[in-house]
């Protein structure tokens, strides 16, 4: 744990210094990329305790991370429409009327879906407050109220992977109707523009965001490894390795799986809520089901029932995601095929999960085992290889 | 003697299968049972209902002094209510030490909020050094249940037992695999058990069940063929006809 909070300081700093003091010799969008994979991190993270530790195949973690940049994507998007037209206005002869400033704010919000009114959800847009407490507290209801109905009926393994991707693929169609109210495919943009901060500049913003986004990766660590410890990490073990015994124990596992699964898409929302103002916008299509799949990916990669394990695998995926879809990985020529990655990185995406799962379940976390010195901590012993959601046996007592 | 656990004209079937028709059955405070029966004649099915992991279709279980049912209640709250049950199969959560399965099971308080705030007390581990010292297994604490041999995951389960401090315990063919000397001392445990808890011992191994030396209750199709010492059952002759005949 130190060590992870020790490379996750010296990466930010050092990515300070770098970019700063006048050297430059970090751009801003790199700065911006950092700080987005920090958040990826501690969705990461999240995903680990729900998957690694409770065993819960969450396909809907990256929802509740959408959630979270939708909540503060408008509340950025308010603001800084209302202090543009504020400007436009003084220019009239007559001082704007409030009801004018929010109607106009309606008109340029949402002219592209045809409408100016301000939909019911925007309701809080804006109070910066009330709509940073929604960005835990919606994911949060959701997730609650979604974990309750699931966990309560006793649904496990692929069933219940299948509901939550369900529950994500039907946020996303809803999102991307017009009449959602929130601009449909459109989705929020203009996010990077911090209203009353304009000032700083993007180079500046986007080291606050850093720093934010790291301070939140830590202390979403500090508060995992708590959770994770101690007799609450060894009930949420037993869960997943063998949840009926643990109900004949007299526990009664359903709020254990509701606490972790609403405290897990609360820090998700958390982690959204800080990722998209770095990328500027956000759309539907953020939430779609593929996203929460590829957080599995990473988690797996990463190495499942370690957090630093899930932050490694996080942090490494996406940045040589990027790296390979976006153009930076000089295309390979075999003679009678020239590899161009773009085309060919989900392939080797695909394949490693496909790799990782079969011959190294543990991940690349499950390398620091290696380390002579250190003994394997036992809750890296965990029923990992092959998820065996799908062949669960029923609930109940073991054959 | 007052019952502990009163199970009155439950009835359950599967699919069409009445694999419990009509049972009563009356438990006392601190009372050995045995329960035999040939294959299917509900002994699992009778464990299952009292559990909470089936509900029966019709009938009553009723607990306690207060007469609490049973009937409707989750696994969950039912151990809470004192109700231990240990499986054929030794299950206990091989990738956590024997210390954290021996602190899983201790009676505490076992709400999320109060687990996750809760700190290990000095009582705690004395109780659980007490428990491993008894069950033999004090030198193994820090070692993973798993890399127990299948005996010691078998005390290991019976600990856990002891530290949920039930007042009945369902104990499901025990004697299953053991060599004789095991089962010796199986018969011995489960004996110096009862003396400060019921217990009831499902098995059909007959020459376990005589070492008991206990009350015997004779299930067949779901219902009680006989009760009583099991002199007194093995000499009724529908017992004889239907399990011991064969």
């Amino acid at each position: 744990m130190t060590w992870f909070l020790l490379a996750l300081a010296l990466v930010t700093l050092g990515a300070t210094v770098l970019s700063q003091m006048g050297l430059g010799l970090i751009s801003t969008s790199f700065v911006k990329t950092l700080g987005k994979t920090l958040c990826l991190c501690l969705v990461a993270v999240a995903m680990d305790v729900v998957w690694g530790y409770c065993g819960i195949l969450s396909l809907g973690h990256m929802a509740f991370f959408g959630i979270g940049g939708y909540a503060i994507g408008q509340w950025l998007m308010y603001a800084r429409t209302e202090i543009i037209v504020t400007e436009s206005l003084r220019q009239s002869p007559l001082p704007p009327t409030e009801a004018e400033i929010v109607a106009a704010v309606g008109s340029q919000i949402f002219g592209v879906v045809g409408s100016s009114e301000f939909p019911w959800i925007w309701a809080f847009a804006d109070n910066l407050l009330l709509q940073l407490l929604m960005v835990m507290l919606a994911p949060g209801l959701l997730a609650l109220i979604f974990g309750w109905l699931a966990f309560r009926s006793r649904v496990t393994g692929v069933y219940l992977s299948i509901l939550t991707q369900a529950m994500t693929l039907a946020l996303s169609l809803w999102l991307f109707q017009n009449d959602s109210g929130l601009r449909g495919n459109n989705g929020l943009s203009g996010l990077q523009n911090i209203p009353g901060l304009d000032h700083l500049g993007q180079d500046l913003l986007s080291v606050l965001f850093l720093w934010a986004s790291a301070l939140a990766l830590g202390g979403g660590y500090l508060l995992f490894a708590f959770v994770t410890s101690g007799r609450m990490g060894s009930v949420i073990r037993a869960i997943r390795d063998d949840e009926a015994r643990l109900r004949f124990l007299g526990y009664q596992t359903e709020h254990y799986k509701l606490f972790v699964f609403t405290l897990t898409a609360m820090v998700s929302g958390l982690a959204g809520a800080l990722y998209y103002p770095q990328a500027g916008i956000i759309n539907p299509a953020e939430l779609a089901p593929m996203a929460s799949i590829y957080l599995a990916v990473w988690v797996a990669i990463g190495g499942r029932g370690r957090l630093y394990g899930a932050a490694i695998g996080a942090a490494l995926v996406s940045l040589l995601s990027s790296w390979f879809t976006g153009g930076g990985a000089p295309p390979l020529d075999l003679g009678f095929h020239v590899i161009h990655w773009t085309d060919w990185w989900l392939v080797v995406l695909g394949l490693s999960f496909v790799a990782v799962t079969l011959f190294f379940p543990k991940g690349i976390g499950g390398l620091f085992d290696l380390i002579p010195a250190r003994r394997p901590v036992p809750d890296r012993q965990g029923a990992f290889g092959p998820d065996r959601g799908a062949r669960r046996r029923e609930e109940g007592v073991p054959e | 003697m007052s019952a502990l656990l009163e199970v009155s004209g439950i009835s359950v079937s599967f699919d069409g299968f009445r694999a419990i028709n009509d049972l009563s059955l009356a438990i006392g405070e601190r009372e050995l049972r045995a329960i035999i029966g040939p294959n299917g004649a509900g002994k699992t099915t009778f464990m299952d209902i009292v559990t909470g992991k089936t509900r029966p279709d019709s009938g009553r279980v009723l607990w306690g002094e207060h007469f609490i049912d049973l009937v409707g209640m989750d696994e969950a709250r039912i151990a809470r209510a004192g109700i231990g049950r240990k499986f054929q199969r030794p299950t206990v959560f091989e990738a956590q030490t024997v210390e954290e399965n021996l602190h899983l099971a201790l009676r505490n308080p076992r709400g999320p909020f109060a687990v996750l705030f809760s700190r290990r007390r000095p009582e705690d581990a004395a109780r659980v050094a007490a428990i491993a010292t008894e069950i033999g297994l004090a030198e193994e604490l820090p070692r993973l249940a798993g890399e127990l041999s299948h005996g010691q995951k078998q005390w290991l389960e019976i600990g856990m037992l002891l530290a949920q401090e039930p007042r009945l315990l369902l104990v499901d063919e025990p004697a299953a695999g053991m060599t004789p000397a095991e089962r010796e001392h199986t018969t011995a445990l489960l004996r110096r058990l009862a003396e400060h808890r019921a217990v009831v011992v499902v098995e059909h191994d007959m020459e376990f069940v005589r070492r008991l030396d206990c009350r015997v209750t004779v299930l067949h199709e779901g219902r009680v063929l006989a009760e009583g010492s099991l002199d007194h059952v093995t000499s009724n002759p529908e017992v004889i006809d239907v399990y011991l005949g064969r």
